[in-house]
């Protein structure tokens, strides 16, 4: 080796971090263009006009309603995506976050219906509840790993049957007495104090809102992304939980414990993904029948797009939002069936994960090629 | 003779260096042809271009008398040329059968697979080139050596008639050697041609018919292996003389490092692999483990590391009992560890060098501080250890697989020797890698000792195990069945008792000092 200071103007060229962005995002914004082309063309195919129903999405997305509400939609998703992502650098693909949180969420309900203490402690007593449940729901797939080498994608998923079982059969038996007339089914309210205070003064500062409220658990998500961050780069834990994902036998001879990692990372993206109803309860103060579905498999598609990134993440979970956002307004205005939004967000999905894996490859080829010609330049 | 191959002035340039320059190579057809030279030496880039895998930037390629030019390996294969690369492709749990014919299936109507016809086209080129494998084995289920074997036949079937062979030898045992040039000299007499990459000059000389050497890119001479010796061979190599493993002084102090003590591991079926060995292990001492592959090497290894349970006995290093110990807890003993395979236990190949340094470390300075990593450490540390040990990388934060065999190889033994263990546990640290990078690695082991590190040395290469080690014992069937001095041994010698024909009862540990 002779002169290391002068590693970053290898033969990527001076501008190599910059090319590393570029080289990322490229992906992610070829699989959105190609999005809007393909269901362009679905569009015109079917007698559309993509470009007024494109103008009613992007209008629709201006205004600061919608904005709000988008943040409201992509909190939760957000807070799945990360509790899949745990799991997906484990090498531990994590289906049940769909009964996780519902699992934590009806729990959560309960417990915060039932209890009355002052303000921060049933908040926390909510949210506490919330990930124990989320994160022992996910521990039984991490024990039957771990103990009985079952597989989690099927443990998880035979889990999320049980768990809409058991939520169907508790939310009758929790359900609040007498006000089933008034209310519908659904647990004890929680009262006022265990209810997360709403955002609304940000969105205050831009204009007037009135319909919609940003939703506190706002705060709950950017702490969670911000602990995924650290714990993740920082942490000699993250870097074993890494490692574990990436080369498990190498791990397991530079001391990781693979069964212990298995099992933890289980923990945590159970305990997260309890948190992913959060929003919901803490919000309607109840668990009812109506509770928001398939937050659990919309994480995992944003955990993909966002490459399990906690910044992407949230890139994706506000781009799902937006594209919910636009699926309201086009069933509106009814200038594109409301679908369309599911097109876009079907070849999204299939053409980023394709062009991630193009990227890696340019990557490794670039890699390989500076290498070599590094070696052959010391030979000479 | 026909030419099967001709390569005329093959220029190949990466952005600031050339890879190959000038390159001449010419191979007739039914020869077995070696190509041999250093890492970056330039033969891997010959070889791709002559795959279609690369295309060069100057220079023809004739294959069979008629000039080409390929854009894919699919077109190298179309004109009869197979490559059988280092690190076999293949599905472990499909059978052999369905192994070969993979991507060139013969189908039936309705899209169905003929598997009567791809088998008796499998029948048929194994009958011609004298190989043979059971076609409904699962792969998973072979050796290393018949792995390689499907491989070749996976060529053969697709109707190659030269074979290229990249370093076919790297992962194979001393007697699944002599059974690949048993097959390579069949596959000759039947019509092949063969071009194989090597850096083992013994073997490139038992069995290459003509020998091109190339350095620094460029080829710098084509001889016949009955008019040069092996040293002449590496001098063309590396432009020196050969080096050779040689401990120097001994420097094997009093102090015990490692005791092993009737260290049994039972395998799933209760039968002992390793078998009540105890050995002891000093400061400043290279002891040497020989033995063919699969007499409990690799148990052993795997026992003391705390990878597998020890079923009976006690493992102390200095002094601690780490019997039941985590890997973790013997890593923070100062155990070092080379594992034999790099890819499979050595690296994160995805992850960045100061990732990779970090690996078995990082829960010690400067890799961490308490809970946290220490990423700015871990940089630190992986720029000296590329420094100290010569590691050729563009930078630290290139993935680990885009470095050469050899440069991995360097990687793992700096990341082991910068944190100054008291122990290393080394099992093939120079498999697979060239002579250059072989006599670094050496070295490295040599100065370490030196300071007072101890080593368990396993090798399949019996002039490093002789010339490294302080003491050698031979393992067999699980148990140590000889303790030797590697002073009055030679690699004939201790190949015989490694097969078990020459074990003396009196060199049985029992007598000697290895006992505690």
């Amino acid at each position: 080796m002779t002169d290391m200071s002068t590693r970053s103007e290898g033969l990527f060229g001076q501008d190599t971090p910059a090319r590393r962005i570029m080289l990322s995002l490229a992906a992610p914004v070829g699989a959105v263009v190609l999005s809007i082309i393909a269901s362009g063309l679905i569009l015109v195919v079917a007698g559309s006009n993509p470009l007024s129903a494109y103008a009613d999405m992007l209008g629709h997305a201006r205004r600061l309603e919608t904005v709000v509400s988008m943040i409201n939609r992509a909190t939760p998703l957000y807070i799945s995506g990360v509790a899949a992502a745990i799991g997906f650098k484990m090498n531990l693909f994590n289906i049940g976050v769909e009964g996780q949180y519902r699992m934590a969420a009806i729990f959560a309900a309960y417990v915060g219906g039932s209890v009355t203490v002052p303000g921060v402690f049933h908040m926390g007593l909510i949210l506490i509840t919330a990930m124990i449940v989320g994160g022992a729901w996910a521990g039984i797939a991490g024990l039957l790993h771990t103990q009985r080498g079952v597989n989690e994608v099927i443990s998880t998923i035979m889990l999320n049957g049980v768990a809409l079982g058991i939520i169907a059969a508790l939310v009758r038996k929790w359900q609040a007495p007498g006000e089933i007339v008034v209310v519908g089914v659904g647990t004890e309210p929680i009262a006022d104090s265990g209810i997360i205070p709403n955002l609304s003064f940000i969105p205050e500062w831009f204009g007037d809102i009135r319909s919609t409220e940003l939703t506190g658990v706002l705060v709950v998500a950017i702490i969670v992304g911000i602990s995924y961050h650290v714990l993740l780069n920082r942490t000699v834990f993250g870097y074993d939980l890494r490692a574990g994902g990436i080369n498990p036998l190498a791990a397991r001879a530079g001391g990781v414990q693979p069964k212990r990692m298995v099992m933890i990372a289980m923990l945590l993206s159970g305990g997260v993904g309890g948190l992913v109803g959060i929003a919901e309860i803490m919000d309607k103060g109840r668990y009812d029948p109506n509770f928001v579905g398939f937050l659990g498999f919309n994480g995992i598609a944003v955990a993909l797009l966002g490459r399990n990134h906690p910044a992407g993440i949230a890139v994706g979970a506000l781009l799902w939002a937006f594209l919910d956002a636009s699926s309201d307004i086009l069933q509106v205005t009814g200038t594109a069936p409301k679908e369309t939004v599911d097109i876009m967000r079907g070849v999204i999905l299939l053409t980023a994960v394709i062009g991630y894996e193009i990227v890696r490859r340019v990557r490794i080829r670039e890699e390989a090629t500076a290498a070599a010609a590094r070696l052959a330049e010391v030979a000479r | 003779m026909a030419l099967a191959i001709e390569l005329t002035g093959i220029t190949k340039r990466f952005p600031g260096v050339v890879a190959n320059d000038n390159v001449n190579l010419t191979v007739q057809a039914g020869e077995i042809h070696a190509v041999c030279g250093e890492n970056g030496a330039g033969k891997s880039t010959l070889m791709k271009i002559l795959y279609g895998m690369q295309s060069a930037d100057e220079g023809v390629m004739a294959v069979n008398g008629a000039e080409v030019t390929f854009s894919g390996p699919s077109e190298a294969i179309d004109v009869g040329i197979g490559m059988v690369h280092q690190h076999f492709m293949l599905a472990g749990q499909l059978t052999v059968l369905e192994n070969v014919i993979l991507g060139a299936e013969p189908m039936r109507r309705a899209g169905r697979i003929d598997f009567a016809a791809a088998r008796a086209h499998l029948a048929e080129v194994g009958e011609a080139y004298g190989l043979t494998v059971d076609p409904d084995d699962l792969v998973e289920t072979l050796e290393v050596g018949e792995r390689q074997r499907v491989e070749i036949i996976k060529v053969l079937y697709r109707g190659a008639k030269i074979l290229v062979l990249d370093e076919p030898t790297s992962v194979l045992v001393p007697h699944e050697v002599d059974e690949l040039f048993r097959n390579m000299r069949e596959l000759k007499a039947a019509g092949a041609t063969i071009l194989f990459i090597d850096h083992k000059l013994e073997e490139v000389l038992e069995i290459a018919d003509t020998i091109t050497v190339l350095r620094q890119g460029r080829t710098v001479a084509t001889v016949k292996p009955n008019e040069v010796t092996t040293a002449d061979l590496a001098e063309l190599m590396v432009g020196a003389e050969l080096p050779t493993p040689d401990s120097g002084n001994s420097t094997v102090t009093d102090d015990v490092v490692l005791r092993i003590r009737d260290v049994t591991v039972l395998d799933a079926d209760e039968r002992p692999v390793v078998d009540k060995v105890s050995l002891v292990l000093h400061r400043g001492e290279v002891l040497g483990i020989a033995g063919v592959e699969g007499n409990g090497q690799n148990e052993l290894v795997n026992t003391i590391m705390g990878t597998i349970e020890t079923n009976h006995g006690t493992i102390e290093v200095s002094g601690d009992e780490l019997t039941r110990a985590s890997v973790r807890e013997r890593r923070e003993k100062g155990i070092g560890y080379v594992p034999q395979d790099r890819h499979e236990e050595g690296l994160l190949l995805s992850a960045p060098l100061w990732e990779n340094v970090a690996l078995g470390h990082q829960t010690q300075r400067p890799f961490a501080s308490g809970i946290w990593f220490d990423r700015n450490g871990a940089a630190r540390r992986t720029e000296v250890v590329c420094e100290d040990f010569d590691v050729r990388t563009p930078d630290i934060d290139v993935s680990a697989h885009a470095l050469s065999g050899g440069n991995q190889q360097k990687l793992i033994l700096g990341r082991e020797l910068t944190a100054k263990p008291g122990l290393l546990v080394a099992s093939h640290p120079t498999r697979g890698i060239d002579v250059g990078a072989q006599a670094a690695v050496w070295e490295d082991i040599r100065d370490a000792r030196a300071k007072g590190m101890a080593t368990l040395l396993i090798s399949a290469d019996l002039e490093e195990l002789i010339g490294l080690s302080d003491s050698i014992v031979v393992m067999y069937q699980g148990r140590l069945v000889a303790t030797l001095e590697p002073g009055s041994i030679t690699p004939r010698e201790l190949g015989s008792y490694m097969t078990g024909a020459a074990i003396i009862r009196q060199s049985v540990p029992g007598d000697s000092d290895r006992v505690p």
